[in-house]
């Protein structure tokens, strides 16, 4: 039978507690005897988390400090991934760190781009969502349907579509499904259809 | 998936075919790596020869577009052997748990008689008119008795039961036949026939494993018919290193498609109201008489709980509102769904019918097919909304190469939005597992969750409603909306499961939900994923420490049990077989079963077809194991029968419903380069012709070369995610097509030179990599070429490059409107 880390360490806590240490998260002990006891400089903020890539549901743990993810590797505890990572799993510290210091790429501000414009501007938050739920509104009022061709009443809009929501997670998926159904949406729609 | 990634371990014989999951699944190729070390066998069935191939220990190479000839001829293997062998399948299987020995309709008449149709088709052969591309499936039911229970030809030998319509419609799919449509050498053929077959003994499970390289088809749907039907045949459904096991591409498009961001479903799969469900009381009936009626005592028919689940919606959404009352809130549809679909949206959008959007992490610019056309689209907007990490394509649709700014009127917003690890909520995996992950530090800048996002703009709307009025402005006001300035998602997490409103308490499961407005639940599969401590089992109260923290008892999602046990905590000392099930590691829809059907695995008296790897076994008393589909006793001891979500309470060979026939039939790609070697029926009779002037199909005397897209394990999607993380564009910097060197030779193409590769609606520049991975095909005696190009890149971004999508049609199969990315035609040429 293959031991798993997991199943090595409660044996042998079990058998001689107090030799064998169990690294949790967040720990700042050492391991025991072998392999060699790594001390640790500092604590650090670790949390577990899902890789955000394929639907494998892949185990991670994030080590973030002072705005930086410093460490990001694959759960050894996780029943799937059993600590492994892929490519892209491997990589992902640097969807929000690259060299020590924000990926430039991000997208840190909301910008909003005026009709005709050749480029964005920075905005506030308040503006931004005034001027899309005022946009919202008046889109859905002004092409709103209370009865369809053949009499039936159908209280929908045509007018707004909106599309995604694979990469957001289950909480976020219902309320936005919630806020487009209870506004009228029909065209509601995301990755899985294509 | 029916089962989950650590199943596969389970197998006995892995059948990857429209998938490549050393690449696009790693993770789950340490469970076939797993099985291989057991003894298990990996088929790998593909145009090109991929990493998959290169672990399998059989591959066939497949024409793009010829998997239901394939498994066709594998299905009609499988049943010449069971005639002539019988006791090396598992007959009581069949014969109980499916619909073989149900009687059809005796006016119903198949593909085998019809050149391709089946009966009801209301146009004619190759019908271009959408309004007839259609079926009257009237002659496609059951024949019943006078108590409305199906009648059954138990001895299988009727001539109007489906064993023997599925002989007839097969008898076609011969191996010259199928050889000739699909160009996989015979003897492979016939290897991975008899290899297969060999999984239908009683004992043995086979897995298929797919990806979207099944579903990409103008009959994607049908594929995945063709292999049910495979499995069905050899009793692989409910068992462990069973199932048909879809592997699914983004991290939540599994918990996405649960709380149903899509046209025609509502959270938990219930119906989007058409027009004429004029009340809820019509709503209700339509769907249950619709689909899920049923007499048979011994079929549990779940779906008769459906009201209750639809009132719990409602209760969710409208909690202070009656629910009747409720229910006139919410829009009702008039055109087929289909036509409320991705494609149908850009499609109204090119015509200028479409005025806002939002693009909530997509990236259609990339991802949607015939992205010019797509591109084009969205100039019509009047504005659009893009949640993103990032600035993609969509968001600078405006600004892309070709194109002037100050020609597009279009108003766009970017909103910047936090990365998994920024925020707090949880995610559902291809196996169904919802799993709970944590918020490392804080968003970049000024970036917010979308759950923040939404709240803030719903927020908005409200208020704006109450002031000013509007449209159905009483159903805006009733929308329960209290999320605070700063919404939690575990409170929003709670809603999903549902309360008991008289007493206040989380519902403990959605056995319990009522249609009398008592109850809530914003998505019934989700109902039991956080509960009451109090509510917790023996084991849970034993083991507390398996959730994190004391905020989050009662979370399952959050569960950390590391040991591999069943549930109740069966454990190996109890004779649990460590089947990988993990019952106490994070949550899975429905009610934790982590292998759907498992009724299926055991037979008529509760013992498992496979004792060394059960999922579920009667122990005189109880179930032992997995969740099982309902607790009620074996089918012989008082129970029923084991596919309890359909009506019939088995599984489905015959298929009543489905747009373009009941069985499924070979047809070409929209864009093919030979003619329909079984039929004179050249395309799937039932999906949409779209024909916008941007909607051009090629033809192959201009086009002659079949192409078709893929993922790399390095990038993902439509590239935003790995095009921006410069380890990643090291490792694959640009944008390439797969060319055969026997096709290269032909054009004067070199390894590393660049070529144009062109359809009918687009070209891409790209760089040729001359491979043997591709190989010519002979089909029906001639030569055909296919070639294959990655999908990630774009216009934006640390990396650029031209996007494969500008190539690919705006056209979706007959069900359910999945684009056809992978099979079309195009030409190739040195840039």
């Amino acid at each position: 039978m293959e031991l798993s880390r997991r199943d090595f360490l409660k044996l042998s806590g079990g058998s001689t507690a107090g030799v064998f240490v169990v690294w949790t998260l967040g720990s700042d002990k050492t391991l025991g005897s072998w392999p060699k006891a790594i001390p640790l400089h500092k604590q650090i903020g670790e949390t577990s988390t899902i890789c955000p890539y394929d639907a494998s549901g892949c185990g991670f743990i994030v080590g973030a400090e002072n705005g930086n993810v410093v460490n990001l590797e694959g759960d050894p505890d996780h029943p799937i991934n059993r600590g492994a990572a892929c490519a892209k799993g491997a990589s992902m510290a640097q969807l929000r760190t690259v060299d020590g210091a924000l990926n430039p790429w991000r997208a840190t501000k909301p910008k909003y781009r005026a009709p005709g414009a050749s480029d964005w501007q920075e905005v506030s938050w308040d503006w931004a969502l005034d001027q899309i739920a005022r946009k919202f509104k008046d889109t859905r009022d002004d092409y709103w349907a209370t009865t369809d061709d053949q009499g039936y009443t159908v209280n929908r809009t045509e007018g707004v579509a909106s599309i995604g929501g694979a990469a957001l997670d289950n909480e976020e998926c219902y309320l936005l499904v919630k806020m487009l159904r209870t506004m009228g949406l029909v065209y509601v729609e995301h990755q899985a259809r294509i | 998936m029916t089962n989950h990634w650590n199943d596969v371990a389970n197998s006995d014989c892995m059948l990857s075919i429209g998938s490549n999951p050393a690449e696009n699944h790693p993770a789950s190729f340490g469970w076939i790596t797993l099985a291989k070390e057991r003894g298990a066998k990996l088929i790998s069935v593909d145009p090109r020869f991929t990493r998959t191939s290169a672990k399998a220990d059989i591959y066939a190479k497949m024409r793009s577009g010829t998997d239901i000839a394939f498994i066709g001829g594998m299905i009609k293997y499988v049943l010449d052997d069971m005639e002539a062998n019988p006791t090396n399948y598992n007959m009581t299987y069949v014969r109980e748990y499916t619909n073989a020995a149900l009687l059809i309709n005796p006016s119903f008449q198949g593909a085998d008689v019809l050149d391709g149709l089946f009966s009801g088709y209301a146009g004619v052969q190759n019908e271009t008119d959408n309004a007839k591309r259609k079926y009257d499936k009237s002659t496609w039911q059951y024949q019943f008795d006078g108590s409305g229970i199906p009648k059954a030809d138990k001895t299988l030998q009727d001539p109007n039961c489906v064993f023997q319509i599925l002989k007839r419609h097969f008898s076609r799919y011969d191996v010259d036949t199928v050889t000739k449509i699909t160009g996989t050498p015979k003897e492979t053929f016939l290897e991975i026939c008899s290899t297969y077959a060999a999984t239908g003994a009683p004992g043995k499970s086979g897995t298929i494993m797919y990806a979207m390289g099944t579903t990409q088809h103008t009959y994607g749907t049908q594929n995945i018919r063709s292999y049910a039907i495979l499995q069905f045949l050899l009793g692989n459904i409910g068992l462990c290193g069973g199932g048909i096991n879809a592997m699914r591409g983004e991290s939540n498009v599994q918990g996405s498609t649960d709380m149903c961001l899509l046209a025609h479903i509502l959270p938990g799969y219930l119906k989007q109201p058409i027009n004429s469900d004029t009340s809820l009381s019509v709503h209700n009936n339509r769907v249950l008489t619709g689909s899920y009626t049923n007499n048979d005592p011994l079929s549990l028919n779940w779906w008769k709980n459906y009201p209750k689940y639809m009132v719990s919606l409602l209760k969710a959404w409208y909690s202070s509102t009656d629910h009747t009352t409720a229910y006139t809130y919410l829009p009702r549809t008039t055109k087929p769904y289909t036509d409320y679909s991705h494609i149908a949206i850009f499609e109204a959008m090119y015509e200028g019918a479409i005025k806002g959007l939002f693009c909530w992490g997509q990236n259609p610019a990339v991802a949607g097919p015939n992205a010019n056309m797509e591109r084009k689209a969205m100039e019509n907007l009047e504005w659009l909304v893009v949640a993103e990490l990032w600035e993609t394509e969509t968001a600078a649709f405006w600004k892309r190469p070709g194109v002037n700014p100050s020609d597009i009127q279009t108003e766009v917003f970017l909103l910047p939005a936090a990365c998994s690890y920024e925020k707090e909520g949880s995610v559902s995996n291809s196996g169904r597992w919802m799993q709970w992950r944590y918020k490392a530090l804080d968003p970049p800048g000024e970036a917010k969750p979308d759950l923040w996002i939404v709240n803030g703009i719903m927020s908005r709307l409200k208020a704006l409603y109450a002031a000013e009025g509007g449209p159905m402005s009483q159903g805006v006001a009733a929308v329960s909306w209290s999320y605070g300035e700063e919404p939690d998602p575990k409170v929003v997490a709670k809603e999903v499961n549902g309360y008991n409103l008289t007493t206040g308490k989380l519902m403990a499961t959605f056995g319990a939900l009522k249609d009398d407005g008592t109850t809530s639940s914003g998505n019934w599969l989700y109902c039991n994923s956080w509960v009451e401590p109090e509510n917790l089992d023996a084991f849970e109260q034993a083991h507390l420490d398996m959730y994190p923290g004391t905020d989050y008892v009662g979370n399952r999602a959050a569960r950390r049990y590391g040991v591999d046990v069943g549930n109740g905590g069966y454990s190996a000392a109890d004779g649990y077989k460590e089947v990988g099930l993990h019952s106490y590691w994070a949550w899975c829809w429905p009610v934790n079963r982590r292998i759907i059907y498992n009724r299926a695995s055991v037979d008529l008296d509760g013992n498992p077809w496979d004792a060394t790897q059960p999922v579920i076994a009667w122990n005189g008393s109880t179930w032992k194991g997995d969740v099982p589909d309902g607790g009620a006793a074996p089918m012989n001891q008082g129970g029923y029968k084991p596919f309890i979500m359909q009506a019939e309470g088995v599984g489905r060979i015959f298929g009543k419903g489905l747009a373009d026939g009941p069985l499924p039939e070979h047809y070409e790609p929209w864009e093919s380069p030979v003619s329909n070697q079984m039929s004179g029926t050249q395309n799937d009779p039932a999906f949409k012709i779209w024909a916008s002037a941007m909607d051009k199909k090629g033809a192959a005397a201009n086009y002659p070369i079949v192409c078709t897209t893929y993922r790399l394990v390095e990038h993902w999607q439509a590239g935003q995610m790995t095009r921006n993380l410069p380890w990643n564009v090291e490792l694959q910097p640009d944008m390439f097509v797969e060319i055969s060197e026997e096709l290269a030779a032909e054009k004067g193409i070199v390894n590393g030179g660049k070529v144009i590769v062109e359809t009918a609606r687009g070209s891409v520049e790209a760089v040729a990599l001359v491979t043997k991975r591709f190989q010519p095909f002979q089909i029906n005696g001639s030569t055909v070429h296919q070639i294959g190009m990655p999908w990630h890149w774009g216009y934006t971004g640390l990396s650029t490059g031209d996007s494969a999508n500008m190539l690919t049609p705006h056209v979706g199969d007959a069900n359910t409107m999945i684009p056809e990315y992978k099979a079309f035609l195009c030409n190739v040429r040195k840039a």
